[in-house]
């Protein structure tokens, strides 16, 4: 039986099988991408075991075909099984072996960056220093404390947390959350409009004000604006309810036993030691034109550990590599009373496994193939 | 033997390359300087450029081709047509340049259903329904609108491109372009006084002030409309882009006290045209390039390389011969005589030679890598082909390499002159492109595997149409295609697969993804697996050579689905340019090519160049299964090549493939149904 399971690992039919799964997943995923978007798309048909499919308007789930991982996954199999055994020594074969050893590092290196890589934004109005930044798509509820002047101590609660509703603790505060209602996406109005519904919050911004739910975007480019009614107690004392959105961009303050709290939902921030200040930014475009010719920023960073200030210019296929991260220029607001610029950060760890495996895949290759290619010439000059 | 008829394949191409170098004789103009005038500098889509390619790319936005036909005369050159319009719009405005599809919108506007090019004479009427149509289209997503509606906006854009271009050297109405100037310039000094007195709080003249303000409202909507920017830079020294356009010009110069030069010229030139006084005309030009030449020289170079290569329109010559190379590879398989084999060899190195001379003249004026957009991707697909066939007829000396480099250069080229139409070609890179080395490496390498991919799937045709329908595919010429398909198809792999990784890395490098499922790099990542999906096939012994031929004609589905289709999807970071009219091309294109492969699937003993005797079966079923492509081809037509139409072609074909099957091999008979 084994030895059966390991004739088929080590079969060429069954990797045209897996390649032929691989071309159909990748172009369904992009024809998805029209209605669903990439996010989602890239959920369904890469970042899964297997690919489900709902009728319209039910709840079942039906697996109609293999995902990304589970093709990716069997395709590393049967790479590493078919080197090990059926590949001609090492010398005769260098180019096949290069070849594989290629695609088996480029297959680890993506899932690697698959499960470890965080994408961030860092927004930046001109003068101004951060020391976070905020990600594209989670959020969290944040409950801060704020009683000590030198420094907040800040609780932060996922937003997949929050959605499962009901009450949770938040930890190192006598206060208590009891999600009463959530939205992963929907708009705050001042007055009521058709299917609007009331917050029901008798403090702060959410007084008197109305949510409209709206379906979760699609659009990569957007994000959801989740909102949550929330309920807060101090143990047996309500303290009264609360609107949480993350369109409300001051966080709400009260208090509690003598002690300053703000409560906010907020994108999702990944703090660093380091900060980066914005000192200047150019956006110039092509003369009688509105296409891009340059954008850049300016920028000074500032290491409190390892005593590093300095200054960087970030610009289009020039990022700036700081602490394990990447800085690259990604949006910008140059006209207008506020300017500013959007740096896209990326930690991802095996970002240099590409480069090798392409070098590998590469050489290999063209090993391969220039050896056959001098046989044929000189068979065919004899 | 001695070939005693040797020398007409060269004496063929010498008389192409002589027909194809013969535009590049200078020619001189009578009357008018016209010629001459497209030469001048100007500064349009952020880059400089002669008039005559400003004239070239709108005529071909407003009516797809770079001329203007007029009944019973020769057809007029962009550069005549667009001095007219913007110096003479009565005459302009009596000459066909808007072309007009969509009956409905044809009905809309009342105008013979018959025709298809339409002045703006005829469209006057019906402008404000034009526009009031455009308003309500606009409020749709790009994506959303349907044929008529893209139609309606096209033509909407046309007339305001056109309004511009009848402001760009004039105030529209101003008869007297170089009088008006002097009484202009006469006004300056007074009215500004006047001007400087009223915000003083004092006495001011205020009919100078009036009259300086008359000239001002007539410049102020052209300095809004006006689209190129014809007047250069006083000082380019400090600043090479301060192009400004004739309105703009003319109102500052108020602020300056003084009128820019070209502003003067290009008036004098005005008037003198709108007068018909030839030499005052040429005259005022040529002033007008000895003072460019000047401190423009740099421009002025650039300018006149430009007009030179709109001139000599390499890649319509190479179009040309790669016909007639084509037509002589063909010739071949019917005389199979050596001379026509080499005629269409030789025709193809004639081509090839235009097309290089084309694409490096092109490099050097962008200063770019081959390969930019769209359009030079599609020059480069078809220059890549050719070298490949050529040296692929340099090892098997059958006419395949000739047919297959011809082939694809030609569809190639004809495909590149559909997408110029979208306008300026030349196009300045957008900031995340701006990067040569980059340009030069994915891009190249993916263009590359492109190329490959076309050349290996054109010859799986050929492999096809040979061994089914004539006895020419004999054992060994099976091999030597077999061979030749695999060979180009590890070629494939190699390019495709390292352009895919290379393009992950620059995307590494410009926003920190190397991988993210765009549709452009899903597009090339489908090649790179459709092609290893054939090479481990056939390592593996699951095809051969006739299966070999079916997948690389495959492979031409996909790599046009990464090439266009993926465009054609408008999302993700590649979709610059959404195509609707390409849509319907590639989706008979799609058909074609399942039709291909569903002959290639035959069973083998009915192909023609396997069957032991001519079966009556055999024929029939071969008959049969060219009767059914014609069939679904033609209806394909009639319902526009739809896809749901071209999924059911599928399911048809495979239907038919099947009854095939059971006809050629009784069931009695074990033998696989493989070919060779």
């Amino acid at each position: 039986m084994l030895d059966r399971a390991y004739q088929a690992l080590t079969s060429l039919r069954l990797t045209v099988v897996l390649l032929a799964l691989a071309t159909v997943i990748v172009f369904a995923g992009t024809i998805a991408q029209v209605d669903q978007g990439l996010y989602q798309a890239q959920a369904r048909y890469f970042r899964s075991l297997l690919i489900y499919w709902s009728p319209a308007g039910s709840s079942l789930k039906f697996p109609i075909f293999p995902g990304g991982y589970l093709v990716g996954g069997l395709m590393l199999l049967n790479l590493l099984a078919i080197t090990i055994r059926r590949m001609k020594p090492l010398r005769d074969h260098l180019g096949l072996w290069m070849v594989h050893a290629g695609m088996i590092l480029l297959l680890l290196g993506q899932l690697f960056t698959d499960l470890f890589s965080v994408e961030s934004a860092m927004p930046l109005n001109l003068g101004e220093t951060k020391q976070y930044s905020e990600d594209f798509h989670a959020n969290e509820l944040v409950v801060i404390d704020a009683s000590d002047p030198r420094e907040d101590r800040v609780v932060s609660l996922p937003e997949s947390r929050v959605a499962q509703g009901g009450t949770l603790d938040v930890p190192g505060t006598p206060l208590r959350l009891r999600v009463k209602q959530y939205w992963a996406n929907a708009e705050i109005l001042d007055q009521t409009t058709a299917n609007a519904l009331p917050t029901g919050a008798d403090k702060g911004v959410g007084l008197g004000r109305f949510v409209l739910a709206r379906p979760p975007t699609p659009r990569m480019e957007e994000r959801n604006v989740p909102a949550a009614i929330l309920e807060l107690t101090a143990g047996p004392a309500p303290l009264g309810t609360w609107l949480a959105s993350s369109l409300i961009g001051v966080p709400q303050e009260f208090s509690h036993d003598g002690k300053t709290y703000r409560l906010a939902m907020r994108p999702k921030r990944h703090y660093t030691p380091h900060s980066l200040t914005l000192l200047d930014l150019k956006h110039d475009v092509y003369k009688g034109t509105d296409i891009p010719k340059d954008f850049r920023s300016r920028v000074r960073i500032q290491d409190p550990k390892t005593g590093e200030d300095r200054e960087a210019v970030i610009y289009m296929n020039n990022p700036l590599r700081y602490g394990g991260a990447t800085y690259y220029q990604y949006q910008m607001a140059a006209s207008g009373p506020v300017k500013s610029s959007t740096l896209q950060v990326v930690r991802n760890p095996s970002w240099l496994t590409p480069y090798l495996s392409c070098l590998l895949v590469g050489l290999g290759l063209t090993v391969q193939f220039l050896s056959h290619l001098v046989k044929f010439v000189r068979e065919k000059a004899t | 033997m001695k070939n005693r008829f040797a020398w007409w394949p060269w004496a063929l191409a010498a008389l192409g390359l002589a027909w194809a170098l013969s535009s590049l004789l200078p020619r001189r103009d009578t009357g008018f300087h016209i010629r001459e005038f497209g030469r001048l500098p100007v500064l349009l889509n952020g880059r400089v450029q002669p008039f005559d390619s400003v004239a070239r790319n709108n005529l071909l936005q407003l009516r797809n081709k770079q001329t203007v036909h007029i009944e019973n005369e020769r057809s007029l050159p962009a550069m005549n047509w667009l001095l007219d319009a913007m110096l003479r719009p009565e005459q302009a405005g009596k000459l066909k340049v808007f072309r007009i599809d969509h009956p409905e919108l044809l009905a809309l506007l009342k105008l013979d259903p018959n025709e298809k090019h339409f002045s703006f004479e005829q469209l006057q009427p019906s402008l404000e329904e034009v526009e009031n149509q455009a308003r309500r289209v606009d409020q749709k997503q790009a994506a959303e609108r349907n044929a008529f509606e893209r139609q309606t906006m096209k033509l909407f854009q046309g007339l305001l491109l056109y309004r511009r271009l009848l402001n760009s050297l004039r105030p529209e109405s101003l008869d007297d372009p170089a009088a008006d100037l002097e009484a202009y310039r006469q006004a300056i000094p007074d009215g500004i006084a006047a001007v400087h007195d009223r915000q003083a709080g004092k006495d001011f003249n205020e009919e100078n002030l009036n009259r300086l303000m008359a000239h001002l409202q007539r410049f102020e909507p052209v300095s809004r409309f006006a689209y190129p920017l014809i007047i250069p830079p006083l000082d380019p020294a400090k600043s090479r882009d301060a192009w400004e356009n004739i309105g703009t010009s003319l109102m500052e110069a108020a602020r300056q006290g003084e009128i820019h030069p070209a502003a003067r010229a290009y008036a004098t030139m005005a008037t003198a045209y709108r007068k018909g006084d030839t030499n005052g005309f040429n005259q005022a030009l040529a002033n007008y390039q000895a003072w460019l030449a000047q401190a423009l020289h740099h421009e002025v170079r650039k300018a006149k390389a430009e007009g030179l290569f709109n001139q000599f329109q390499p890649f319509y010559q190479a179009t040309v011969l790669y016909v007639l190379a084509f037509v002589f590879a063909c010739l071949f398989w019917v005389r199979m005589s050596e001379n026509v084999r080499r005629a269409g060899v030789l025709l193809l190195w004639t081509a090839l030679l235009i097309h290089t001379f084309g694409l490096v003249f092109r490099m050097v004026l962008e200063g770019r890598p081959p390969v930019t957009n769209l359009y030079s991707s599609a020059v480069f697909i078809g220059w890549g082909a050719a070298v490949l066939g050529l040296i692929l007829e340099r090892f098997f000396r059958v006419g395949l390499g000739t047919a297959a480099g011809a082939g694809t250069g030609f569809v190639t080229q004809i495909i590149a002159h559909n997408l110029a139409i979208g306008g300026d070609t030349m196009e300045m890179m957008r900031a995340v492109l701006d990067s040569n080395f980059w340009l030069a490496t994915h891009v190249i390498t993916i263009t590359m595997g492109y190329f490959a991919a076309f050349v290996a799937g054109f010859l799986g045709v050929f492999f096809i149409l040979l061994g089914l329908f004539t006895r020419n595919l004999a054992g060994p010429m099976v091999q030597a295609i077999g061979r030749m398909i695999y060979g180009i198809i590890c070629f494939t792999i190699l390019f495709s697969f390292i352009g895919t990784i290379l393009g992950g890395i620059w995307a590494d490098q410009s926003w920190g993804r190397f991988w993210g499922w765009d549709p452009k790099e899903n597009g090339a990542l489908i090649i790179v697996l459709w092609n290893a999906i054939i090479l481990h096939a056939r390592w593996g012994g699951l095809v051969r050579e006739s299966g070999l031929a079916v997948m690389a004609i495959f492979g031409n589905i996909v790599t046009a689905f990464s090439w266009f289709g993926v465009n054609m999807l408008g999302v993700g970071l590649h979709s610059y340019g959404f195509m609707d009219t390409g849509f319907y091309y590639l989706m008979f294109f799609i058909l074609t090519q399942l039709l291909l492969m569903g002959l290639g699937m035959l069973p083998a003993n009915c192909w023609r160049s396997l069957e032991d005797t001519g079966t009556t079966v055999a024929s029939r079923i071969r008959l049969a299964a060219l009767a059914l492509s014609a069939v679904i081809l033609a209806l394909g037509y009639l319902v526009q090549f739809q896809l749901w139409f071209c999924l059911l072609a599928c399911l048809i074909l495979a239907a038919f493939l099947g009854i095939a099957h059971r006809l050629a091999c009784p069931p009695t008979d074990q033998q696989q149904p493989q070919t060779a």
